[in-house]
């Protein structure tokens, strides 16, 4: 089987937080590879760098020092323009809390991102994907938490970016709606081929991965291959 | 109780630490609360001053109660008059007015000169002697001089002035330098402001000036001194009746002195401006302190639940929040403390300067400080008791909950336009504006206040044109006006029309009178005109020119009003002076001034009442604008005449001082309108970036630029401040005719004149001071913190 190109690259990555007088090294030289359509999953304790290492790979945060390649190009020394032309061009973020625009509904929390990417779904092909195509029109506030989350997946995904990457996506949520939001993770990426990176400290979620890195103290400690992916509807939880 | 107190101690270290994190917002309200405390505090303060040093001064300088004028009364009459019951002091003069031949003034000046006593210091209007000694019995041509007009010549002790007195060229000298509670304010004749270079007053012996008046033995002026608990009125009545057959033109009392009342107009004026401006800050003060404690109760909402399930009470909680809003206020109220000080003193020393006061007493009042704190802090509870209110009836559990995304709705607008016709940016701020519409409605109210404040400033100066150009141009077209020191024959001003440059002439009559309609009466001079002037002539309300009816008044709508009189009504006029008739004339027609009060006649008709021949009390004149000089040359050699005005000396004195005196008021309410609209905008810009930040940081992860997402903070403040600019311009609009209502005195009536210009140039500045304050708060975007903004829960 060929080994498919590699879209995203860290290498030797740290980062280190200064509050007053403490260093707090969150990143301790971190290798990692996202090949193209895979997804992988980043397992570890709170605490253990997968947040930071997310944040870093999205162009929402500078590693210390390390190198990151965005298909060969780097962009770790990128300004903020750049950065912010990467967020737009190439990334989609989940976050555990869904950071919808509460004055926006459904629809038009898609369309925000549609309005300026380059070559999205419309706005509604988005929320058919997650399974929201009925609830368009309605506000934040008249969606329970599982839907809120959809609505933030459809909103990442909508711009066709090169990279998902979901932090702690089913956090707030109980196992049955958190395995909904799973499934149109899953669906995304097996569908539109989007690299996806998800964090999460839940064992049982890293068996619908390809990959699984293993985070403790800031580093990953090891990179394990899932021989199969075992579909959302069927993890234990 | 006692196990409390550490707890206590923990809040107040909070509070100290919240007002700390609120810092920016503070000094937003500070600005805007501090600006309404100061111009109260200044005003209230400068007002005292103004009353206290010229209590001070009527007191130390023997000021009198009563004037009255006269043509010639035996000095004899004096014992009579000191003997009327209700009478301390009574002190004769001589007074006369003087034509001056100035250097480097190519036409004549005039003074009013006084005659002082040669042995003693005057018993009653004291001077106080600034330079130089009192004049000499010896020396008959030694005068004092008014400090205004020396300083405004560079004239000392020892200098000459050259004088013609009651038509004989004198050179005076000067002795010293004077200040007279009398003449605090001077003003030339017919003049609306003071001309110290042209115009000034002097202090003559007064056998010296007896003598050279024809008044040896007699007196022409008195002025009386009331003992406490006396009847003005009585004494008022008794003066005009022993010297009415000496051609008394009535006594008045000290309100109706000219200096004395334009002091009182001035500091009447600035009471008016003591409540209107404080009154718009400290409103947008109480709106700016409730934003902000809406939204720190709302950030504060768990910590409030964490409190009372720890037990504390509602009214701890309460005071606490209550505490914390004060304090807020705090910095506010000392600002306004120390600037209305200052400005207090400032304002002051500029009024003394104009004015002519020997001292200044500046000693603001504890209760004007204790009142300015009270309102400051009564704006601060009345803007946070509501969510004070909000805070106790919270229940801890319900507290502790984050609070539930705002529901919005699908507005009308966004259901029937297509989509896609507004962007999502945009539709996030009309959705935000018509979430929080009271909110909403306060900020552009607030920024509307400011634009109000704008266009009420900026209207004082084309008002001042069309006060101007109605008095100068349109009414008084004359280019110069000549008042002889009495009547003269008519050939007298045929004479005038032979000076060089001289277009056309036209005679006046003016006699003092006292007109009475039913319990109402006014002291005023009655112009009597020709049949149809040309030059000087009244006008009605809408502009036209009134001649004087054959039979009959013709008063100002302001002089109506006065005496209670309109078209039709029979008004009693004693004439003061040649065989003084009373008469009995019915109000033939209104005309509108904003200048003074003004009563006219037909001059046939008043030459027949008065049974002389045709006379004038002087003319006036249209002149050729390129001889205007060789004109004015001339006018210093004219005997008997008492006072020269040109159109355009009194023009250029009015302008001077307006450019003084209101232009220091324009630039105070531009300033203070400026903080008022960067006070509003920045806080509200503070608020909504602290509301938002969360969507804000969103919109930056999925790729917004800096510019987008300020777009989006800034965009509804753009939207508020632009709906505010109408509504500024219709409040100034309203508040400019307001105050030109409060303001009007008896001797003008400033119109209010509110140009497209003046709208353009306040909304203009309203914009530029949005946007200044918005762009300094839209530069915290850049920091905000991607990253900790999202991993946080609300």
């Amino acid at each position: 089987m060929p080994v498919p190109p590699i879209m995203l690259s860290a290498r030797n990555l740290s980062k280190i937080y200064r509050s007053g007088e403490v260093e707090i090294a969150a990143l301790r030289g971190v290798d990692l590879d996202l090949f193209d359509g895979e997804m992988v999953a980043l397992l570890g304790p709170s605490g253990s760098g997968k947040s930071t290492l997310l944040n870093i790979l999205g162009g929402l945060d500078r590693a210390t020092t390390g190198t990151v390649t965005f298909r060969g190009q780097d962009i770790s020394a990128a300004g903020e323009r750049t950065l912010t032309a990467y967020r737009r061009d190439h990334v989609g973020f989940v976050f555990q809390f869904y950071n919808l625009i509460p004055s926006l509904t459904a629809r038009e929390n898609v369309s925000l991102v549609t309005e300026i990417a380059a070559d999205p779904m419309t706005a509604e092909d988005a929320l058919a994907l997650v399974g929201l195509e009925a609830r368009l029109d309605h506000f934040p506030a008249q969606l329970s938490g599982g839907e809120q989350q959809r609505v933030a997946i459809a909103r990442a995904i909508a711009k066709r970016p090169d990279i998902l990457l979901c932090d702690e996506p089913t956090g707030a949520l109980d196992s049955r709606t958190g395995i909904r939001v799973l499934e149109a993770i899953a669906q995304v990426n097996r569908e539109l081929g989007t690299t996806t990176a998800l964090i999460t400290h839940n064992a049982g979620m890293a068996a619908m991965a390809d990959r699984v890195a293993y985070f403790a103290d800031g580093a990953i400690v090891r990179v394990e291959a899932n021989p199969t992916r075992t579909a959302p509807s069927d993890l234990e939880w | 109780m006692a196990r409390a107190r550490p707890v206590v101690s923990v809040l107040w270290r909070k509070l100290g630490r919240d007002l700390w994190a609120l810092r920016a917002q503070v000094g937003a309200i500070a600005l805007v609360l501090g600006s309404g405390l100061a111009v109260l505090i200044m005003s209230l303060g400068a007002i005292r001053a103004l009353e206290d040093t010229r209590a001070a001064f009527y007191d130390r300088a023997r000021f009198a109660d009563v004037f009255a004028e006269v043509r010639r009364a035996p000095e004899a009459l004096a014992a009579r008059l000191a003997q009327i019951p209700g009478v301390r002091a009574v002190e004769t003069r001589v007074r006369d007015r003087v034509l001056l031949d100035l250097p480097g003034l190519n036409e004549p000046g005039s003074a009013v000169v006084v005659s002082i006593p040669e042995d003693h210091r005057p018993r009653l209007n004291d001077l106080v002697l600034r330079e130089g000694r009192w004049p000499r019995r010896e020396a008959p041509d030694e005068v004092l001089l008014g400090e205004a007009f020396a300083e405004a010549h560079g004239l000392h002790p020892g200098d000459t002035v050259a004088a013609v007195v009651h038509g004989r060229r004198r050179v005076l000298e000067v002795a010293g330098i004077a200040l007279s509670p009398e003449f605090v304010y001077t003003l030339p004749p017919g003049a609306l402001m003071p001309d110290d270079r042209r115009n000034g007053v002097m202090w003559m012996g007064r056998h010296a000036l007896a003598a050279a008046t024809g008044l040896e033995g007699a007196f022409n002026s008195v002025v009386l001194a009331l003992s406490r608990g006396a009847d003005e009125a009585a004494v008022l009545a008794a003066v005009d009746a022993a010297l009415d057959r000496y051609g008394g033109t009535g006594a008045y009392p000290r309100r109706d002195q000219t200096s004395d009342w334009f002091l009182s107009g001035e500091i009447n004026q600035l009471a008016t401006l003591a409540w209107v401006l404080p009154s718009i800050f400290l409103a947008v003060a109480a709106f700016l302190i409730n934003i902000a404690a809406n939204r720190l109760i709302a950030l504060e909402q768990p910590h409030i639940g964490l409190l009372k399930a720890f037990g504390f009470g509602n009214v701890q909680v309460g005071v606490h929040y209550l505490a914390l809003m004060l304090a807020m206020a705090l910095p506010g109220v000392l600002l306004g403390w120390f600037g209305g000080a200052a400005l207090g003193r400032w304002i002051t020393e500029l009024y003394a300067q104009f004015f002519r006061f020997p001292f200044l007493i500046y000693r603001p009042d504890a209760g004007v400080f204790l009142l300015a704190a009270g309102i400051g802090f009564g704006a601060a509870a009345a803007g946070a008791l509501a969510a004070v209110r909000k805070a106790v009836s919270l229940r801890p559990a319900e507290a502790m909950v984050p609070p539930a995304p705002p529901a919005y709705r699908r507005s009308f607008l966004s259901r029937t336009l297509p989509p896609g016709t507004l962007d999502q940016p945009t539709m996030m701020i009309l959705r935000h504006i018509a979430r929080w519409p009271v909110r909403s409605a306060l900020t552009t109210s607030g920024i509307a206040l400011s634009c109000a404040v704008l266009v009420l400033s900026l209207q004082w100066a084309p008002s001042i044109d069309a006060l101007l150009e109605r008095q100068f141009f349109q009414e008084n077209r004359q280019d110069a006006t000549v008042t002889f020191l009495e009547a003269r024959p008519l050939r007298v001003v045929e004479d005038l029309s032979r000076l060089p440059g001289v277009l056309a002439v036209e005679p006046f009559r003016a006699v003092p009178v006292r007109l009475t309609a039913g319990h109402r009466s006014r002291r005023e001079a009655l112009t009597a005109l020709p049949a149809r002037p040309g030059l000087a002539r009244p006008l009605d309300t809408a502009g036209r020119p009134l001649d004087p009816p054959a039979q009959g008044l013709m008063l100002t709508t302001t002089l109506a009003e006065l005496l209670a009189v309109g078209p039709g009504d029979v008004v009693t006029v004693e004439v003061r002076e040649g065989r003084r008739p009373t008469l009995h004339l019915p109000v033939v027609a209104l005309a509108d001034t904003n200048i003074g009060l003004g009563a006219w006649m037909r001059q046939d008709a008043l030459w027949a009442a008065l049974d002389e021949a045709p006379t004038a009390s002087g003319a006036y004149l249209a002149v050729d604008g390129a001889r205007h000089a060789a004109f004015t040359a001339r006018l210093k050699d004219i005997p008997m005449v008492a006072g020269v005005m040109l159109r355009s000396t009194a023009v250029g004195a009015f302008r001077d001082t307006m450019a003084e005196t209101m232009m220091i008021m324009v630039g105070f309410y531009v300033t203070f309108s400026g903080m008022l609209t960067f006070g509003v905008v920045s806080n509200s810009a503070r608020i909504a970036l602290s509301e938002r930040g969360r969507e804000l940081a969103s919109l930056r992860v999925l790729g917004f630029t800096e510019g987008e997402v300020t777009y989006i903070l800034l965009g509804e403040l753009a939207l508020l401040t632009l709906a505010a600019l109408p509504l500024g311009a219709a409040i100034g609009w309203v508040l400019a005719h307001g105050m030109a209502q409060a303001m009007g005195t008896e001797l003008y009536r400033i119109p209010a004149v509110v140009t497209p210009a003046v709208m353009g140039w306040a909304a203009l500045a309203v914009v530029v001071a949005a946007a200044l304050s918005g762009l300094s708060v839209a530069r915290r975007i850049r920091r905000l913190d991607l990253v900790a903004v999202l991993k946080t829960r609300e």
